[in-house]
This record gives C-alpha cells, structure tokens and sequence, in this order.
C-alpha cells in the first residue's frame, strides 16, 4: 500500500513536469518516466503483460517519435503568453471537474461488491484467448487504424517535401 | 538461486534473518557479481576484439600490458577513470550527466534477465522475452539524450541516425523471437530454453527451416541494434566523428563502451537462448553445483562463439550506406520475418508435436554448410598463403 | 521470490555502482577550467552556431512512425504467438488477415518511395 501511494506521487511529479517544463526535450523525457511509472503500478496489479507493453510502445516507440518531432520542427523553449495561460486555465478547470468526478465515484460505489480475481488473471494467456475470441473484430479493426496511420503520415509528409 | 538462498537462510550465515530480507540480500549479492562479471566480459571482450581484428587484417593488436596486452583493458578502465570528466559549458548539464546512467541501467536491466544455468538468473519473468525488449528500449532514449544534450552537430545527428536505426531493426528482431514463441508458447527466458534440449537436433535452429531462417535474421538484426559493423553509421568514425558520444570523456565515455560491448555478448547470450538451446546440457550428474558450473560454461562458450562472429564479420565486412541500412530492413528483413513468421505457424499446425526426420535433416543440413564454408576460406587461405607467410604474433 | 523486487534491486544497485565509478573518477580525475577544452567539439574550429537552429529531415519522422505502427502489431502478435497451439487454424486465419492488411501499408508505402532514404 505504502508503495504504491509512493509509485503514485512519483508519478504525478514527472506528469506535472511534463506539464511545467518550458523545454519540451525535458517535458518527453518526463513523460517516458511518467509511462514507465504507469507500467510500475500495472506490475503490482499483477498485469505483467501489460506493463511490458506500455513500455514497449509508449516508453519505447511513442516518445522516441515525439522527440523525432521536436527535432524535425526545432521547437524552442517554450515562451510563456496570454494565449498558453488561458489554455492553461482551462486545463486546470477540467483536471478539478475530473477530481471532483473521481470523488463522487469513490464515494458512490461499493467497495464491497468488488469480485474476486479469477485465476491466472493478468497472464498472458487469459489476456490472449479474451483478446482472440471476445475481442476478435476490434483486432481486426486495429489493423485496419493503423493502416491509415501509415498512409496518413506517408501523404502529409509527402505533400511537404513536392511543394 | 531460489535454492541457495533457501540454504543461506536455513542453515548459512543469513540464518536468523527475516525471509524477505535474506532474499533481498542474496539478491543484492548476485547482482554485484553479475555487475563485475559484466565489466570483466566487456573489458575481455574490448581486448580480445581488438587482438581479432588485428589477427585478421594482419596487424599486431594491443600487446604491450600483461601477457599478449591481456589486461589492457584493465589499463584502459584505470586510465578513463583518472582523465578528466569534461562538460562543454554550452551542454545541457543535467541531461548530458544523466545520459550514461540511464544507457547503463536499460543494458543492465536486460542482463538481469539472461539464464546463465538452470536457476542461474537474477528475475525469471514470465514475460522475459518482452521485458528484454522493453528495457533495451531504454538504451535509444539514452542514446538520444546524450546526443541532444551535447549540443554539438555530429553528437545529435549520430543520435538520431542511432535511434531510427534501433529502432528500424527492432521490428524483424521481434518478429523473428515471434517463430520460436509460436513453438514453446511461453514468452519465459527460461521456459523457452527447458523446451529445447542439450543435442543440436533438439535446438530451435534446427527444429524447422523457418526457425533456421529466423536465426539469421535475428542475428542480423541484433548486430545492427548493437550498432555494430557493418552497420555502425551512428557513430562512423571518419564522417560523424563518435556520434552521440563525441563530447563524452573520461569515465562518462567510458560507460557507454561498456554498454556497447557488454550488448556485444548480449546478442550472443540471446541468441544462445532462444535458438541455440541456453544452458542445456545432458543430465550427468545429481551434483547440482557442478551441473550448474558445466551449464555454466555451455551457455558461456556458446554465447562467446556468437561473439567472436561478430568481431569477424566486423574485421572483415565495410560499412553499409544509410540507404542500404534502412532498404535492408524494411525492404528485405521485414517482409522476410513476416513470410517466415507465416511458414512456422503452419509448420506448427501441422506437426504440432515437432517431426524428428526434418530436424535431423536440418541439423545434417547445418553441418554441410558449414563444411561447405570451411572449405572455401581453406581454399582461400591456401591461395592467399604467399602474401600471408608474416606472422605478427611470431 | 519476487522477480520484479529482484529487479528492482538489481537497477538500484547498477546506478549506485555506475554513480561511485563517477564519483572516484571526479574525485581522482584532474580538474583545469580552460576555455578551449570546454568548448563544442567541430573537428577543431571554433564551433559555428548551435543545434537549435537545426531542423531535421521528414524521412526521420517517417522512420519513427513506420516504427510506431509497426510495434504496435508485433505487440499483438506476441500474445497471439503465446495461444497460438490453443487457436489453431482460427488463430490462423486471424493473424493472416491482421498481417494482410498491414503488408499492403507495406507495400503503399514502397510503392510511393517513401522507403528510399536519400
């Protein structure tokens, strides 16, 4: 219990400076932190799998292409304007109205209804046959996503380099 | 290690210690030696390399320290540690003193999860093969770091160029683990190596021509996310001056050589797992230490073979172009593991319990092969014999 | 045992040592401020500008969300690779339609040069 209110706090740190930096190579590196604290708390759920996972295409493939576009677009420090401040504040606003949401929750539900965990839960096994029977046309359709993620990015890179 | 920290704790010197204790403790111990084992493979292998190489391209090599320059890199870890450790004023300092720590923990984290023997790793994770892959991927972001936060053109371009090549070649190195998985289904370091057996036939090299096919692309792959000859454009000496590494000396230096060449055995030590049967050895004695240390050594020599074909083919091959490295991957390599991911799954569909005469002729057909091979470079060194008859070590 | 505290002593312990590697080298090596040394390594010229008025080519960017894509359908294939034995000819099928349809992003993407690095 102890570590996970630890992991928690160490989380929202780097979340937030991924948030306050004014340099957006410091805002990505917290952010593979912050994704390799989530995989933490997904391993003292008993979701290895999914722990590795997060690592893998968040901490790995994701971030490496958001520091890829800092490179390509050469973003500066960022410079603090009425325009960020106001994003900022709105920003604000929603974090308070999910607080306020994630309050009634707690409140609301009933702690004790909470099933047992069946067997092997979190394995890799279980994950796979749920994901290969229940879920077989979304994975289907994962493909498809991606499929327009490459052409996507393929014509938007493309148009840039005829013109 | 679960045994000898159940013996420590019963009746060894940690008797009396609470339980989780003496395991952190144990932990703790192998963790240290396998940290010091690392050093000593990675100074070892930084000699031996270099004394190859020389061997190959008829040079002397390093020589001057201990027997045949044996403790030289002994001398070259002594002296990096003495040299001064110099940030550029125009770096970014915490980023640029916090890069090789991180490069150091993603190699180590995946140290920690190589089988030298039956019990003879630090975390056996059920999803080893993934966290292997997961951590390493700590390696680019390092990589990354180091070359942004040296401002210096050379150190970012060799980064980047590090990390898309990384990057690149993790997809056919995945696919191509994807062949064995879909045979042991288990994604365990462990589990997968128990599933193979201590005879050649029994390995997954030779259990179908797909794993077969799989190997090289693996190895292949490997060497390129080692950033290893003939594809270590990031850090090309004569155009990028060390890549990402340019404005690191001293001991900073130091470190990312060590990750760069304990990753050289780590290459090694995963192919041995996955495809060359780990640690297996027959079971020929109930001594469980001696049956460990002879484990031991299997997976060891083993592993250093693939080693030591690496340093061949880099004293022996040039440097690829950028074109080349990128078309290679993702025009050859990818499409190949995807076909050959294919021809496993149905191999296994159709012989799901394995088919004895086709592994016995694989592992005929690897031994042909390697007859065939032996047999030209004899051919060549006889007809080279003329400009080859100066011995350098004589 | 659990492997994951192992892990985690094992990170511990390899930063520790890495940090008492560095801090023996500061405390042995030499320290001479020189304005020369400290400066940006450009093969010996005074160094010209700096990195952050470098913009990088698109094909890097291309590359990395080839990559993205990519990974993500090997992180399906590894589960699927675990089942495999238990899904059989289903499996199959499945996985053959999720590769189809990814080879022809491959090929979409060969097919407009977007593979040539030059």
């Amino acid at each position: 219990m102890i570590a996970f209110y630890f992991i928690a706090l160490l989380t929202l740190a780097s979340a937030l400076l991924v948030v306050l930096h004014r340099n957006p190579i410091y805002s990505a590196l917290g952010l593979v932190n912050t994704l390799f604290l989530i995989a933490v708390s997904f391993v003292m759920l008993d979701a290895e799998l999914i722990a590795m996972l997060q690592v893998i295409v968040y901490a790995g493939a994701i971030v490496i292409l958001f520091l890829f576009v800092i490179m390509l677009l050469n973003v500066e420090s960022e410079v603090r304007s009425a325009r960020i401040s106001k994003i900022g504040t709105a920003g604000l606003a929603f974090v308070l109205l999910f607080a306020v949401e994630l309050a009634v929750f707690a409140l609301v539900r009933d702690p004790s209804g909470a099933q047992e965990l069946p067997a092997g839960f979190g394995s890799t096994e279980l994950l796979a046959e749920t994901l290969f029977s229940k879920g077989m046309l979304s994975f289907e359709l994962t493909s498809l996503l991606l499929l327009v993620a490459v052409v996507g990015a393929v014509v938007m890179a493309r148009r840039k380099v005829e013109s | 290690m679960q045994q000898f920290a159940d013996y420590l704790l019963d009746e060894g010197i940690l008797a009396g210690l609470p339980k989780s204790l003496g395991y952190a403790l144990v932990i703790a111990f192998f963790a240290f030696v396998l940290l010091n084992f690392i050093m000593l493979v990675a100074g070892v292998t930084s000699w031996l390399e270099r004394r190859v190489w020389a061997r190959i391209q008829s040079r002397v090599g390093p020589n001057r320290v201990g027997p045949q320059g044996a403790i030289q890199w002994l001398a070259d870890g002594i002296k990096n540690i003495m040299k001064e450790d110099i940030v550029p004023t125009a770096a970014d300092k915490p980023l640029f003193k916090a890069a090789p720590y991180l490069a150091m923990i993603g190699f180590f984290g995946a140290w920690a999860c190589v089988p030298f023997g039956d019990g003879l790793i630090i975390a056996d994770l059920n999803v080893g093969v993934l966290y292997i892959t997961a951590v390493t991927g700590l390696v680019v972001v390092g990589i990354l770091m180091a070359g942004w936060s040296s401002n210096n053109k050379w150190a970012l371009l060799g980064g980047m160029r590090s990390a898309a090549q990384i990057v690149s070649y993790e997809i056919p190195a995945a696919i191509a683990v994807n062949a064995v998985i879909v045979l042991t289904g288990t994604l365990s370091m462990q589990g997968i190596i128990r599933a193979q057996g201590w005879a050649p036939w029994n390995w997954f090299l030779f259990d179908n021509p797909f794993t077969f096919v799989a190997f090289f692309i693996f190895f292949v792959a490997l060497l390129a996310e080692g950033n290893r000859t003939p594809f270590d454009l990031p850090e090309a000496e004569s155009e990028l001056v060390a890549g990402a590494f340019t404005e690191y000396s001293g001991l900073r230096s130091l470190l990312f050589f060590l990750v760069e060449w304990g990753n050289l055995y780590i290459i090694g030590a995963l192919c041995t797992s996955l495809f060359l049967g780990g640690w297996q050895t027959p079971h020929f004695t109930d001594n469980g230490f001696v049956l460990g240390l002879v484990q031991f050594v299997v997976f060891f020599l083993k592993s250093y073979f693939l080693v030591f074909v690496a340093m061949w083919i880099r004293a022996t091959l040039p440097r690829v172009r950028v074109d080349q490295l990128m078309s290679l991957c993702w025009k050859y390599l990818v499409p190949i593991s995807f076909v050959n991911l294919l021809g496993a799954m149905l191999w296994v569909v159709a012989f799901p319990h394995g088919f004895l005469p086709a592994r016995l002729g694989m592992f005929l057909f690897g031994i042909m092969v390697t007859i065939y091979f032996l047999m030209r470079v004899a051919f060549h060194l006889r007809r080279a014999r003329p400009e080859m008859s100066w011995n350098p070590i004589a | 045992m659990n492997p994951y505290i192992a892990l985690l002593i094992s990170f511990a312990l390899c930063a520790i040592v890495a940090g008492i590697m560095c801090g023996a080298s500061w405390l042995l090596g030499p320290k001479v401020e020189n304005k020369a040394k400290s400066e940006i390594f450009e093969t010996g010229n005074p160094p010209l500008g700096s990195i952050r008025g470098i913009r990088f080519p698109v094909k890097f960017y291309l590359t990395a969300i080839l990559f993205v894509v990519f990974d993500i359908e090997v992180v399906f294939m590894y589960p699927w690779a675990v089942v495999f034995r238990r899904l059989g000819w289903m499996g199959l099928g499945e996985m053959a339609v999720f590769v189809a349809v990814l080879a022809v992003g491959l090929a979409y993407v060969w097919r407009v040069g977007a593979l040539e690095w030059d």
